[in-house]
């Protein structure tokens, strides 16, 4: 009987513990995926604002002015034009 | 003294009563019967007090902030997104700086000492200091670790494409609600919900159990417009030079997918910056395109031309006589200040003869021109959800008089918007049928609208319309090199205050390539003051600009020979207000 006892204790005792570790576990898990899901939201933001730096960059006003003033180019005038499936059918 | 032994005490002979032995273990047991009582009623019955203190103590409720959504144009190029950015705020009673604190703040804030100071002293209990600070910036700020000064999360609305874009996106307010255009149109959509949740923290801050989600957050959502920005970005540059050119007080454009009924641009003048609206105006704001109305003169006359075909009352090259140039109908005199003599149907189109239109529309009874200029969608606003939208003035069939049915033929005495009359225009470039117009991209567009014309009308009144664009006609300035286009003029008095006064509106509408129409561009230019005020001269290099770029960059195929505009070699047609 008493060692009967002496180990239900022991089996209570050990599943006591594991509790104990499997919450900790689990608050720990927590903490990490608060952590990945704040980075998750830090990276959106920064995603927003790495297409809106990318729209600035490449703002057609801005790119036309570049191509213009800085490469020295132009629109083709109308008799340089040559559409490839006109070309390709001569 | 003798010790004497407990058990030998005398005074354990003496024997107590007993009541008072009742009364300890009574009074003893009443005690406990309390604790009992008021620990059951605690922990069993009303054990709500307790637990919420013990709850307000580790857990907290956590908004979670949901974004607005972006707006995107048809290939998602970004051209409004929101991002984070802070405000400052302070208690103004527990915040006592001294004067080189304030003014460290006041230079990073990029303020003014005394403004920092007014601010800080104000009764109140809540100031903001500045709002909408980049978040680099305020985390300077907060390593100062001034006393009494807080921040606050928000976010900031940014419109990468400037004012280009600016009368169609529109802008949000502080608070990131939409106030003017699309922001405010699809506000319900973009908006998103923000939710919260309940957490255990422990003592350093650190999230440690999640306990429950009160509501979930919703994100806004992404906007997908049919905007092509490119084509938006070529319609506000040559508008932008023309109104310069012209020194016009305003204008508008707007370019239309003819198979789809998308709207791909839509530029008014003069414009503004969204991302700085420090200095706005009431005239910069207006989304002319849409919420104004004009007359628009003789860009009205094809589909007057339209009906009689329809109606079989004239043909493609039927005579009608329009010497002298003058035309009386009860008291009015209508007059070309061209005289022509005898023109075809398509010629009066293309040499825009207000005489022979006007003989044209007294052919048909006024019900049936309402019901093609109701059907065209005149005089009823387009419905595409645009705050301000306007419907124009179309006037019941039964109040009109002969003479009035002959103006509005030619565009007088009835009012429309830039949009409406682009959309009208669908019916000659489609096969005569209209769709409904679209400011967000359709995966699915309608295949077949709603018919007004018949195809064989709607193909016949497309090649007056390139008439008109060829030498010979009102616009030669009009033709695209590469493409076939067509189009029509117009120019029409401005009415003040009832009368017309001598300032005009020019305008062009049109579409290419005629071989298969894919493109439909609508110019509208406000008091041209810069000598010229035709619509062939003012509006109609505005489309053929607009036009050409366009459709190369959509890599439609040419169906006409690259060679430059014949615009020298005959005489310009001027068209008759």
């Amino acid at each position: 009987m008493a060692r009967l006892n002496l180990i239900l204790l022991f089996i209570v005792v050990a599943c006591a513990l594991s509790a104990v570790s499997a919450n900790h576990r689990a608050r720990k898990l927590f903490t990490e995926l608060e952590g990945e899901q704040k980075r998750m939201r830090d990276l959106e933001v920064e995603w927003g604002q790495l297409q809106l730096e990318q729209s600035t960059w490449a703002a057609h006003v801005r790119v036309e002015k570049i191509a213009r003033e800085r490469l020295g180019m132009h629109p083709p005038a109308a008799g340089q034009m040559i559409s490839a499936e006109s070309a390709a059918r001569k | 003294m003798k010790a004497i032994k407990f058990s030998r005490n005398p005074l354990l002979s003496e024997r107590l009563p007993l009541w008072r032995r009742r009364l300890v273990l009574g009074v003893l047991l009443a005690g406990f019967t309390v604790l009992v009582g008021r620990s059951l009623y605690l922990q069993g019955i009303n054990n709500e007090f307790l637990g919420d203190k013990g709850r307000a103590r580790f857990e907290r409720v956590i908004d979670i902030s949901a974004t607005r959504g972006r707006i995107t144009d048809r290939h998602g190029d970004v051209v409004a997104v929101s991002t984070p950015v802070r405000s400052i705020w302070a208690i103004p009673e527990d915040t006592k700086l001294t004067p080189s604190q304030s003014r460290d703040l006041a230079q990073m804030l990029d303020m003014d000492v005394r403004e920092l100071n007014r601010k800080l002293a104000s009764e109140r209990d809540f100031a903001y200091v500045k709002r909408q600070l980049p978040p680099e910036l305020a985390d300077r700020i907060t390593a100062l670790q001034l006393p009494g000064l807080r921040q606050k999360n928000e976010y900031r609305r940014y419109y990468p494409s400037g004012e280009v874009m600016a009368h169609i996106l529109g802008f949000t307010g502080v608070d990131d609600a939409g106030q003017e255009g699309i922001e405010l149109a699809f506000n319900t959509q973009l908006t998103g919900k923000p939710g919260s949740r309940r957490i255990i923290k422990d003592r350093r801050g650190n999230v440690v159990e999640d306990v429950e989600s009160i509501s979930q957050p919703v994100e806004g959502k992404d906007i997908v417009l049919s905007m092509d920005s490119k084509i938006q970005f070529i319609a506000y540059t040559y508008l932008r030079k023309a109104i310069e050119e012209h020194r016009a007080k305003a204008g508008g454009i707007v370019v239309l997918d003819a198979r789809s009924g998308e709207v791909l641009a839509l530029v008014n003048m003069p414009t503004y910056n969204p991302n700085n609206r420090v200095k706005l105006v009431g005239a910069q704001l207006r989304n002319r395109a849409l919420t104004d109305t004009f007359e628009p003169g003789s860009t009205m006359k094809p589909f007057a031309a339209a009906l009689a075909l329809e109606k079989g009352k004239a043909r493609f090259n039927t005579p009608i006589q329009t010497a002298p140039g003058k035309l009386t109908i009860g008291t009015a005199t209508i007059s070309d200040a061209h005289p022509h003599g005898v023109l075809t149907v398509a010629q009066v189109i293309q040499k825009s003869s207000n005489v022979g239109i006007s003989k044209l529309a007294l052919s048909m009874t006024p019900a049936e021109m309402w019901e093609m200029f109701d059907a065209l969608g005149f005089g009823t606003t387009l419905k595409l959800g645009f705050p301000g939208e306007v419907s124009g003035r179309l006037r019941p069939a039964k109040t009109w008089k002969p003479i009035e049915q002959a103006t509005m033929a030619y565009g007088h005495g009835i009012s429309v918007t830039l949009m409406q009359l682009a959309r009208a225009y669908q019916a000659f470039a489609r096969d005569g049928d209209l769709t409904p117009l679209s400011l967000t991209r359709l995966d699915m567009p309608p295949a077949i609208g709603k018919q007004v014309f018949s195809t064989q009308t709607a193909r016949e009144v497309r090649a007056m319309l390139e008439l008109a664009v060829l030498p010979g006609g009102t616009a030669p300035k009009a033709q695209v090199p590469g493409y076939r286009a067509a189009g029509k003029t117009g120019t029409a008095h401005k009415l003040e205050g009832g009368a017309y006064a001598n300032k005009y509106v020019a305008s062009f509408v049109g579409f290419a390539p005629v071989s298969d129409p894919r493109l439909i561009i609508a110019i509208m230019v406000d008091e041209p003051s810069n000598g010229k005020h035709y619509g062939g001269d003012v509006a109609a290099p505005v489309f053929s600009q607009v036009m050409g770029e366009s459709l190369r960059t959509l890599g439609v195929e040419s169906d006409a020979p690259q060679k430059p505009l014949q615009v020298a070699n005959a005489a310009p047609v001027k068209e008759e207000m």
